[in-house]
């Protein structure tokens, strides 16, 4: 039994934990009457799928997603006057005159490598989980609300946030204006 | 990540995300969901993505709780479950 | 009573799935797993692509910025109109315009009127918030110019600069921070900058180069290599980004606070 949990809860406990997040979310979604309720249930399903995509980006013993020592500038100089080079070469006739335009790969990957110290993959954390996630917080922000306007409306017309409450008032034929 | 750090910051996440929802004051629920957002800040200051835990800790745990404190505010504070 | 039967099934089982799915994860923080690494054989992952390629390609070392803004670039340019779509939706589901006897317009508040005007009774509050706006907008300030280097850019700057004027709006009232930034004001500031945004594709697009390709933009920031024209562009991008998102903040707050009558609000 101690085994099993070693070995195959431990590793992936961070996803049992978001998994049980997501589906208090859910829980509270379908099951809660106040509206606001249901809301803060929203928010903390979204913000389980969230923290589903973040953690898959982690890596070991990774640092941040900044690179820590650029270039020193005696390599800089090379690469200005690789990319004059490259801007200069601005033609239609070159191999590769699209690659150039944009700087990319201007010289070559061997001269690249040499003016540019390889990064390991492995030590920086995954920046695109991170990408894709930033901007979905800002949005869920804003989405929250608008859902938080409409709650206010909806407490307007009908003076209350219960579901229930509100079902009623509907089927008995509305609110007169 | 450390084993120990990310497991009691998530328990603690579980816990705050249950009391928010219990809780039959709107007020207090929308400062405990503001404690979560401040815990999965961490988390994420922790797992080496600072860009998502700035951006949760100015937008999840601060302007959404203040929306969610000005609705409470105009409409009613006390919820029946 | 029925709902609560009903979630608990739907509970139970689509957590039960999961949960099973959970044992075909790669473990927490493994190099190696298909985000990290890319499928089995199938060479370069697009996240190794990255990180290997970002500072030569951009001169940023902040890699989410330069991906943010650069690579998956329509994303977010896309993410931003979102925003703004959300704060147009708030107008129009919340606004009332029109005379103040409209009965949607009042709200019995009596006793709380004596709280709201001016910050003459909150003289800790408001001294202490008033010291500290400026504070706060200079580090948002902060945030969005130096984004390339450290953690931050222009969602985070956008909304400190958005929550100083929520602060001020809390400290004092409502009134007093529209009178800074009036309505008119942030509505133009959000759609100005998702212009600056568009902008700077478009004008790589009439240069020749696809839309949001900001290499193209060299002769007209005067730097000595795509690279850094590539890094100046992002500037701006997020500059624009900051813009929105800051009024679109703003915005949302000063409705949903004075329930769209933009008077006294929380």
């Amino acid at each position: 039994m101690l085994e099993f949990l070693e070995q195959t809860l431990q590793p992936r406990f961070n996803f049992w934990i978001y998994v049980i997040l997501m589906m208090i979310g859910l829980w509270a979604i379908i099951a809660k009457n106040n509206l606001i309720k249901k809301l803060i249930g929203l928010s903390l399903f979204q913000t389980a799928i969230i923290l589903f995509y973040v953690s898959l980006g982690v890596k070991e013993d990774a640092t941040i997603p900044i690179i820590e020592k650029p270039p020193a500038a005696k390599q800089s100089e090379t690469y200005n006057n690789s990319s004059k080079e490259a801007q200069n070469n601005r033609t239609p006739k070159e191999a590769t005159p699209d690659e150039k335009k944009r700087g990319m790969l201007s010289e070559g990957e061997k001269t690249a490598k040499k003016i540019y110290p390889k990064v390991d993959p492995d030590t920086i954390a995954n920046p695109l989980p991170h990408v894709l996630m930033l901007t979905a917080i800002v949005v869920g922000v804003a989405t929250l609300g608008v859902a938080l306007a409409l709650a206010q409306v909806i407490f307007r017309e009908f003076g209350t946030l219960e579901e229930d409450e509100v079902l009623k008032v509907i089927k008995e034929g509305g609110v007169d204006e | 990540m450390i084993f120990a750090f990310d497991f009691i910051i998530l328990i603690f996440m579980v816990v705050a995300a249950i009391i928010s929802l219990k809780v039959k004051d709107l007020l207090s629920a929308s400062m405990i969901f503001g404690i979560y957002g401040f815990l999965i800040c961490l988390l994420w200051a922790e797992m080496g993505a600072v860009d998502v835990a700035f951006t949760e800790a100015a937008v999840g745990a601060g302007v959404s709780t203040v929306l969610l404190i000005a609705t409470v505010y105009n409409t009613k504070r006390k919820s029946s479950d | 009573m029925l709902s609560k039967v009903f979630a608990t099934i739907a509970v139970v089982i689509t957590g039960g799935l999961l949960l099973f799915g959970v044992y075909d994860f790669p473990s927490f923080g493994d190099p190696n797993s298909p985000p990290n690494a890319g499928a089995e054989g199938g060479g370069e992952s697009v996240s190794q692509y990255f990180i290997t390629h970002t500072y030569k390609d951009t001169k940023v070392p902040n890699l989410v910025t330069a991906v943010l803004a650069d690579y998956r670039g329509y994303d977010t340019m896309f993410e931003t109109v979102v925003v703004f779509a959300a704060g147009i939706a708030i107008f129009c589901i919340m606004r009332v315009v029109g005379n103040a006897n409209d009965p949607r317009q009042k709200k019995e508040r009596e006793g709380m009127h004596s709280f709201t005007y001016g910050d003459h009774n909150r003289i800790i509050i408001g001294t202490t918030c008033r010291v500290i706006v400026p504070i706060i907008q200079l580090f948002g300030l902060y945030v969005i110019a130096h984004g390339h280097y450290s953690p931050g850019g222009g969602f985070q700057g956008g909304v400190l600069l958005g929550a100083s004027f929520i602060l001020l709006a809390l400290s004092s009232d409502l009134n007093s921070a529209l009178k800074r930034f009036s309505e008119y004001n942030y509505f133009k500031l959000a759609a100005v900058g998702i212009l600056i945004y568009a902008g700077f594709g478009l004008t790589s697009q009439f240069l020749g180069e696809n839309f949001l390709d900001y290499g193209v933009l060299q002769p007209l920031l005067f730097t000595d290599g795509p690279e850094m024209a590539r890094s100046h562009s992002m500037l701006g991008v997020e500059i624009g980004v900051a813009f929105t998102v800051m009024a679109i903040m703003f915005s949302i707050y000063a409705n949903l606070a004075s329930q769209g009558t933009l008077k006294d609000g929380l």
